[in-house]
């Protein structure tokens, strides 16, 4: 991890000497020790600042629709595929942008550990390969990566950036194996009356704090539906439905453009299954449209075109 | 449902129909003089792609039912591709639907030309017995919190 680190450091050291940036959107050590967290580079002073471990799990195409100018971004499979989405939909200058890309591993999932952890307080944590040794007040647990990681990065199939300026590192193993869908699969074995017992309680969990939005790199608008008050788009009390509308909408509104990086999830203070709503949109835009978000810069967003003969069965005619 | 047999309970169904097509439709079936169930609440929209899947959750919360877009077949959209792009969006919205647990029958979509009046009335006709089957909707409406 620490020449992952080093080789970023010297790729932006290079890009600053080379002008071609002015920002870098990268990593660094959090205040507290499991964590990492953005930060941007501006002067070519800051670049040791810069870091790379499995905590970096924050999707940093997000920033890029907030700032402007000749930008560097570190990006991971997820990250690399969301900047596809936002090239797709002209909200990229794709010239002066250069992206970093960093195979990865996969990242950890904080309250997987402090589960394991039970409640003891980490204060020094030390990554190998495929392991994190963490130490506290007596006590030093030796954690699997592979077995903490978050739930979507365990069914990660592009974990290899799809598209990169500069390379970090070597490519790793992509997951070919896994069924991404599978829990999607299993909520629609389940009954009409489960499902909506699942929907019912995710509604009550939301406080609406739109945590969720501010993480997705596809909620860029100027100004947010939900947020408006003329028209009032949203009913903005407490009550489930207009939660449950809320949802709904929001997971709409990243229909075939979500690339299930998962920051929706990460940021939510809830812990709101928002997957349970992503995924089945991901797997019906696949299964209907044959499209996979963020693969391909040239591709249409899957509901901005049309087919004559797209599937038509649930339509009475 | 068995409330619903008992008493005379009509279901109350919002139709969002296009103002090309099947809103001609429902025009024709009225002079016609075709019968079918006063169950519908009409809103007449410029095309089928301009309903926002906004508006049939709010239809939902505010206690519809059952709803219905139709719009012209495809090909013969006024806006050339407006239902094209309609046909997309509810695919999505009618599996996310189903998937969060509200019943099938109660957001429903068909085409009916502005020809087809007979169509049209068969159309209400199936969607009220569906809704009908059903009973009152409950989930999703907006109860008032206290």
């Amino acid at each position: 991890m620490e020449n992952l680190s080093k080789e970023i450091r010297e790729a932006v050291k290079k890009l600053f000497e080379e002008d071609k940036v002015d920002l870098v959107i990268g990593f660094e050590n959090g205040s507290l020790p499991l964590k990492a967290t953005p930060c941007f580079i501006r002067n070519i002073d800051d670049i040791d600042r810069l870091v790379w471990n499995s905590r970096c799990e924050n999707n940093l195409a997000v920033y890029l629709t907030k700032n402007k100018g000749k930008i560097g971004i570190v990006a991971k499979g997820c990250d690399s595929r969301a900047i596809v989405g936002l090239m797709q939909e002209n909200q990229i200058d794709r010239e002066n942008l250069v992206i970093i890309g960093i195979p990865c591993g996969g990242m950890v999932d904080q309250k997987k550990i402090e589960k394991s952890l039970q409640e003891k307080e980490p204060l020094e944590v030390k990554e190998n390969h495929d392991s994190l040794v963490i130490k506290g007040n007596g006590f030093e647990e030796t954690l699997k990566i592979s077995d903490i990681l978050y739930d979507n990065c365990m069914s990660c199939k592009h974990r290899n950036p799809v598209i990169h300026d500069v390379l970090i590192g070597e490519p790793v193993e992509e997951q070919d194996d896994v069924d991404e869908f599978a829990g999607v699969k299993a909520f629609e074995e389940k009954s009409s009356d489960e499902r909506w017992d699942h929907f019912v309680k995710q509604g009550e969990k939301c406080i609406r704090c739109y945590a969720c939005r501010n993480a997705c790199p596809f909620c860029f608008c100027e100004e947010c539906s939900v947020d408006s008050s003329q028209p009032q788009w949203f009913g903005k009390s407490i009550a489930l439905s207009d939660t449950q509308v809320f949802h709904l909408m929001r997971s709409f509104h990243i229909a075939g453009r979500c690339v299930d990086c998962g920051a929706c999830v990460r940021a939510c203070p809830m812990d709101v299954d928002l997957r349970f709503f992503n995924k089945k949109i991901e797997k019906d835009v696949r299964e209907l449209f044959s499209h996979e978000a963020g693969i391909d810069p040239e591709a249409a967003p899957p509901l901005n075109t049309y087919n004559t003969d797209d599937y038509d069965d649930f339509i009475k005619s | 449902m068995d409330a619903a047999k008992e008493t005379s309970w009509e279901p109350k169904i919002i139709t969002f129909l296009c103002n090309w097509c099947s809103y001609a439709g429902a025009d024709l079936a009225g002079v016609s003089r075709i019968q079918y169930p006063a169950s519908t609440r009409t809103i007449r929209v410029p095309c089928s792609g301009r309903v926002n899947p906004l508006f049939i959750l709010r239809a939902l919360q505010n206690g519809a039912d059952g709803i219905l877009v139709s719009g012209c077949h495809p090909g013969d959209c006024h806006y050339l591709s407006g239902n094209y792009a309609a046909r997309r969006k509810f695919s999505i919205l009618a599996g996310l639907l189903e998937h969060v647990g509200i019943e099938k029958e109660r957001v429903q979509f068909s085409w009916v030309s502005a020809a087809e009046a007979g169509r049209f009335a068969e159309v209400i006709t199936e969607i009220t017995e569906d809704v009908k089957k059903l009973g009152p909707a409950n989930r999703m409406v907006k109860k008032r919190v206290h």
